[in-house]
């Protein structure tokens, strides 16, 4: 049902549905309308924002917002596939506080720019790690690993 | 404006025993202002689990967290078993579920301990940290270890909890019982306690849903959320328990969540032991062959709120992509809300009240001699006393 509400009222910019099971369901969706689903599942229908997971993958990066309905048990995860060469997607940190900590680090970790963050300092690093350089991304390559 | 004095507490502190620096920016003895400092201790976790096997991500992830050290390996079985699509017996469900609560149990009491000595009431630290000892023989007879059990491997568990070592587990559950009890007396009785926390380092329930703050600081501000309930797994649908919450918010309402609950804990532990009288012995586990494509989204209730591991499988044999959320990374970022407009000495019980994780690693701090500078015992005789002492648990003498 909570699935059925949404595709009516974002119906166009989901452009794919994937049922795991009834408890986990993932939406890939256009990065413009993260905004305003965000704030319709966390204002108006009462998701709570679990974590953001991203992921440096052939298609570019992903992002996989989760958010859970603590009611059903329910595990709905936004899904927005980033450009490659220059990832960007808008913050949600203007919204809530959960999101501020982990775009700071998808930001540190991954490269990925956050539009709008209030603040998007290093979380992690203090400062002391190469600037441009991101140990999360699939192209890098460790010390030893460079060695070998 | 008036002038504001910086007050660090950390990175090494005595009320912070892990690294982590918190600024407080203060007009006189009012806090006005915190910022803080994390990543002193950054490991790579996620990282690292690419690179290890699925059996070995085990051992990995219950190395994040000491206190809590199964909640991790619970939520990542339960991930990888999303993958699978795999059912695990009932028996393993059951010691599953006895091993996480009573961690709760010890990681609770090792708060309650925290809080009283943070508060001056060392009373209450010695009995709290006295009895989560037997607590801690406990896992050292069912698992070996102490903290970090071993226990969890995909499709079920390592070890059995046999029927010989029932009336052992219910001895201490009744011990514990009748000292949380006393815990709960030392506690609602004092008046100094009161004082100290009802009303201070309130969170709203607009500021829950804000920070995404989860477990006994969720709920001891009225948000009625578990994931043993809201997403079962494990035996915790086979037995009857129920959620704990607060309306207040404060300090107060979060020892009294983290006090009662231990009850319920009690309860849902003495229900599973039951549960495995009924089951066959021996099977605690299912044999799985192959990790297909795809991703699984595991969650369990750790002692401070929801675990959340997201793996990501390509078919082979380590996770492509592994995402972990401890429950404190939601709830340090709290300390914003409810530490600013406290004094200095309210700040610190307000840090301590979400629970951040501490690490208990001071097992063999006396190894050395003060006077002589010569250590009392060498690797090998420590590892040979530890294992006198699980020998003489398993054996109950």
């Amino acid at each position: 049902m909570v699935l059925e509400e949404l595709k009516k009222t974002f119906g166009k910019e989901i452009l794919e549905t994937v049922t795991k099971n009834d408890r986990r369901v993932t939406l890939t969706i256009h990065p413009e309308a993260l905004v305003a689903m965000t704030e319709h599942l966390y204002k108006t229908m009462g998701f709570r924002f679990i974590i953001a997971s991203a992921l440096h993958t052939r298609r570019g990066f992903e992002i996989y917002y989760h958010f859970s309905f603590d009611q059903t048990g329910l595990i709905l995860n936004l899904l927005v596939i980033l450009d490659n060469i220059k990832p960007e997607v808008e913050s949600l940190s203007n919204m809530f506080e959960a999101t501020n900590w982990i775009e700071r680090e998808m930001h540190e970790l991954f490269g990925i720019d956050f539009l709008n963050h209030p603040n998007l300092d290093q979380l992690l690093s203090d400062g002391n790690w190469a600037k441009g350089v991101y140990p999360y991304r699939k192209d890098f390559k460790s010390k030893g690993e460079v060695q070998q | 404006m008036s002038k504001q004095t910086l007050i660090p507490i950390g990175p090494y502190h005595p009320l912070q025993e892990e690294p982590e620096l918190f600024k407080l920016y203060c007009e006189g003895e009012i806090v006005k202002d915190i910022k803080w400092e994390t990543g002193y201790n950054h490991r790579g976790i996620e990282k690292l689990s690419e690179k290890k096997s699925y059996d070995e991500v085990f051992f990995l992830v219950e190395r994040i967290c000491g206190i809590c050290s199964t909640s991790h390996p619970f939520a990542f079985a339960n991930s990888v078993e999303e993958i699978i699509n795999v059912e695990i017996t009932n028996r393993a469900k059951y010691i599953r579920s006895i091993i996480g609560e009573l961690e709760r149990i010890h990681s609770h009491l090792l708060w309650v301990g925290l809080a009283g000595h943070f508060l001056g009431y060392n009373t209450v630290f010695m009995w709290a940290w006295k009895y989560r000892e037997p607590v801690l023989d406990l896992f050292e007879m069912i698992a070996g270890n102490r903290n970090n059990y071993a226990m969890f491997k995909i499709g079920g568990v390592r070890r059995d909890i046999e029927k010989a070592k029932i009336p052992a587990i219910q001895e201490v559950l009744a011990l514990v019982k009748k000292k949380t009890d006393l815990l709960v007396g030392a506690v609602t009785d004092d008046p100094v306690f009161h004082a100290r926390t009802k009303g201070v380092g309130v969170l709203t329930r607009e500021d829950i849903v804000n920070f995404a703050a989860v477990g006994p600081t969720a709920r001891a501000s009225g948000v009625d959320i578990d994931i043993r309930r809201d997403d079962p797994y494990a035996a915790y649908p086979l037995v009857n328990w129920k959620v704990i919450t607060s309306e207040a918010g404060d300090v107060f309402a979060k020892a009294e969540v983290r006090l009662l609950e231990m009850y319920e804990s009690i309860s849902i532990i003495e229900q599973c032991l039951e549960g495995l009288k009924r089951e066959k012995e021996g099977d605690i586990d299912v044999k799985v062959k192959h990790i297909p494509e795809g991703y699984g989204i595991g969650r369990a209730e750790a002692p401070r709120g929801e675990v959340f591991h997201f793996v990501v499988s390509d078919g082979s044999n380590s996770p492509a992509r592994h995402k972990i959320r401890a429950p404190s990374y939601t709830n340090i970022a709290t300390f914003k809300k409810s530490c600013v407009g406290q004094s200095i000495s309210d700040a610190t019980i307000t840090l301590a009240a979400v629970d951040p994780c501490y690490c208990c690693t001071e097992r063999l701090a006396v190894a050395i001699d003060r006077n002589n500078g010569q250590r009392i015992m060498n690797a090998k005789e420590i590892i040979e006393h530890s294992t006198q002492i699980t020998n003489r648990l398993l054996n109950n003498e």
